[in-house]
């Protein structure tokens, strides 16, 4: 789970990590007074669930309360548009303002759980304020990692080797190996899946400050993080996404693609997007319905396939092993109906009942095409995106 | 001899509600050995009339001599079984329990390593050994058949379509192990690479893998140096956005290596079958055995 800057930013005080001064504001009144407050120049930051924001005119630089406002006034309300977003973009309903810093070195620090080394790994680069996905495939050398214990944790002498490597001033040695030792506290302590500091800033001055803050919250660990779920901000996600998180479906919109796939399981989804493809279309979406599917799960894993304007065909693959065939056509069968969609179906089932299933499906009426398996999925799903027909009833 | 999991399985079930209690039916139909149930509160009765509940692990394995375990308890539990059911020194833990935080199985990771337990999972289908009728897990018994071609695989019903594919082309399995598809999980590739290698029962593996992580370049390593029978791969999630969690948390590709392109060069150089399309694996294992 994605929480905005500003809360990253009060997590990251509250276990001791310098932070600019700063507020949250909701309206332009309120962005002002936060100014007034903060006094000299401030930073307005649109608070998104998306990077980029500074390239797309969510990050502005005031240099007066008025400024603020005004800043603040152009951003909220809007959907801000960054190479994170799908071209809609995502509303802005907070903006942080921030006491600006005077920056003599830009540096990146991050903490990621490896999963091949099985532990938290610190990741440290002398590049920062830069895409750090192009740090690591350009220059791999100015990335430093140090893996912490699953009992240790982050030994002191590892943060103050880290601190080393980044070059920072003899000034700021100590701050930013105690920083670097917190924000380990802070990721084990709150279950992050991500914490990224980019840009950890060296001032002019001499001392260290985390610039900008972003945390993942492991969904599988929220249970025990009541304060942090509420964090939730349901409208940085994708309507679509939104609707499947709530019915407990892994869903995945993807660009580009017209065939909608509806999969029990992770890795049998995956490889029906790579048959898809091989067909020769691109899938519209990841669907896992899990393994102990209920009717209405499925029901609404169908709705939000059709809901997909995108989706020109539907192909479902179900390989039964917890989940019962019938119980998952029954499903298909009334949110067909129920939808009133017209949109052709290609469906392999197996497993447990799968007869049944394919019986529900076949005296449905509904335009319904049975494969035996992958490689026969495939091969109809290719016979159907031809452009010479588009199969019985297959316009909409 | 048999993989992990055979005639000498005495099997222990944790976390026995409804799935637990479906699932420990369906082992018991296919032929698996269970001697102890644990759950709480159920002291003195007995799972289906026949198998004797307990509230601790310990009791269980003392009263039973249970070797092998097997988790369904809720994911914020699942850690806890873990650990208990090592200190009871079974042989082989699997957990089937699917979404277990990843900072409990970094320390569940470190303390299994010190002990004599091999874990198997979170978030996996489990082992099944045909010719034993030995099942540990969720992986359906109708649907193998026993043979000689060893499974092992990161995926739960992609596992299933692969035994599927080569049930059709004739081909029967030794043993089919699920390792799971969590980020942090016990038994990898590597250990079951190894296991197959030594099985006398195994003539060919069938391995599939997904995208995200080393752990497949580090099989294809393994792979080049002890294994001599033949492998098919495959590798799912080659179509999908890089950044993305593809339901399972492992199969976020982050870095080239996680790509399924990565995976499937470094198989290939291995000298593994890769298949380019994860519906010609059992089509491809017929090839290669001729």
């Amino acid at each position: 789970m994605n929480i905005h800057e500003y809360q990253a930013r009060e997590i990251l005080e509250r276990f001791g990590l310098p932070v600019p001064k700063a507020g949250v504001a909701s309206t332009p009144a309120e962005a002002r007074a936060v100014a007034e407050k903060l006094g000299g120049r401030v930073v307005v930051k649109a608070q998104v669930h998306a990077g980029g924001r500074g390239k797309a005119g969510g990050v502005k630089l005031a240099s007066s309360p008025e400024e603020a406002e005004q800043f603040a006034a152009a951003m909220l309300g809007t959907n801000l548009v960054t190479h994170q977003t799908g071209p809609q973009g995502v509303p802005v309903r907070k903006v942080m303002v921030a006491e600006a810093t005077d920056i003599a070195d830009e540096l990146y620090l991050s903490i990621i759980v490896d999963g091949d080394l099985g532990v938290p790994v610190v990741i440290a680069s002398t590049e920062g304020g830069m895409d750090i996905e192009e740090v690591a495939d350009k220059t791999p050398e100015k990335l430093f990692r140090v893996a912490g214990d699953p009992l240790i944790g982050l030994s002191p002498y590892h943060a103050r080797d880290i601190a080393a490597a980044l070059g920072v001033p003899a000034s700021a040695q100590r701050a930013t190996a105690a920083l670097i030792s917190n924000l380990y506290r802070v990721f084990v302590e709150n279950d992050c899946s991500l914490v990224e500091i980019n840009p950890l800033v060296i001032t002019r001055d001499g001392g260290v400050i985390a610039l900008d803050a972003k945390i993942n919250i492991e969904d599988d660990a929220l249970f025990r993080h009541k304060d942090l779920a509420a964090l939730y901000d349901p409208e940085q996600e994708d309507e679509l996404e939104r609707r499947a998180r709530g019915s407990d479906l892994a869903y995945v919109k993807l660009d580009g693609g017209r065939v909608g796939c509806m999969v029990n399981g992770a890795g049998l989804a995956m490889a029906t997007m790579d048959i898809t493809k091989w067909a020769g279309a691109n899938p519209a979406n990841f669907l896992d319905i899990g393994g102990s599917a209920e009717q209405e799960r499925i029901e609404e894993a169908f709705r939000i396939i059709v809901s997909d304007s995108d989706v020109e065909i539907i192909l479902v693959n179900l390989f039964a092993g917890i989940a019962r065939s019938d119980v998952v056509a029954q499903g298909i069968v009334n949110a067909a109906r129920e939808t009133g969609t017209s949109l052709p179906m290609v469906v392999a089932m197996r497993g447990t009942n799968a007869e049944e299933g394919r019986k529900i499906l076949s005296e449905s009426g509904l335009d319904i095409t049975a494969a035996l398996d992958l490689a026969g999925a495939a091969e109809v799903l290719r016979d159907k995106l031809a452009p010479a027909g588009h199969g019985k009833g297959g316009s909409r | 001899m048999s993989v992990l999991v055979g005639p000498e399985t005495r099997l222990l079930v944790q976390g026995l509600g409804r799935d637990g209690s479906f699932q420990a039916s369906r082992m018991r139909e296919y032929g698996t050995n269970m001697v102890a149930a644990v759950h709480p509160n159920r002291d003195g009765q007995k799972f289906e009339d026949a198998v004797p509940y307990f509230s601790s692990v310990t009791e269980a394995v003392k009263e039973t001599k249970a070797n092998t375990g097997v988790i369904f308890v809720p994911a914020p539990f699942a850690a806890d079984a873990i650990i208990e059911q090592v200190d009871a020194g079974l042989d082989l833990v699997v957990c089937i329990s699917e979404g277990v935080p990843v900072q409990d199985m970094i320390k569940v990771n470190a303390y299994v390593k010190g002990s004599k337990s091999r874990l198997v999972g979170p978030n996996c289908p489990g082992l099944i050994h045909p010719a034993s009728r030995a099942k540990v897990g969720i992986i359906p018994g109708s649907i193998v058949v026993p043979g000689r071609v060893g499974v092992v695989s990161r995926s739960g019903t992609l596992t299933y379509e692969a035994i599927a594919q080569l049930v059709q082309v004739g081909l029967g399995q030794s043993t089919c192990v699920g390792i799971g598809g969590d980020p942090i999980h016990g038994t990898t590739f590597t250990d079951v690479l190894a296991l197959f290698q030594d099985d006398g029962e195994t003539d060919a593996i069938v391995m599939i893998g997904e995208i995200g992580g080393v752990r497949e370049q580090l099989a294809a390593e393994f792979i080049q140096r002890h294994v001599t029978k033949p492998v098919v791969a495959a590798i799912a999630g080659q179509t999908a956005p890089p950044g993305k969690r593809m339901g399972h948390a492992g199969a976020i590709i982050t870095g080239k290596a996680g790509l399924a392109s990565e995976k499937n060069r470094a198989l290939a150089e291995a000298g593994v079958h890769v298949v380019e399309s994860p519906a010609y694996i059992g089509a491809r294992m017929k090839e290669v055995l001729g």
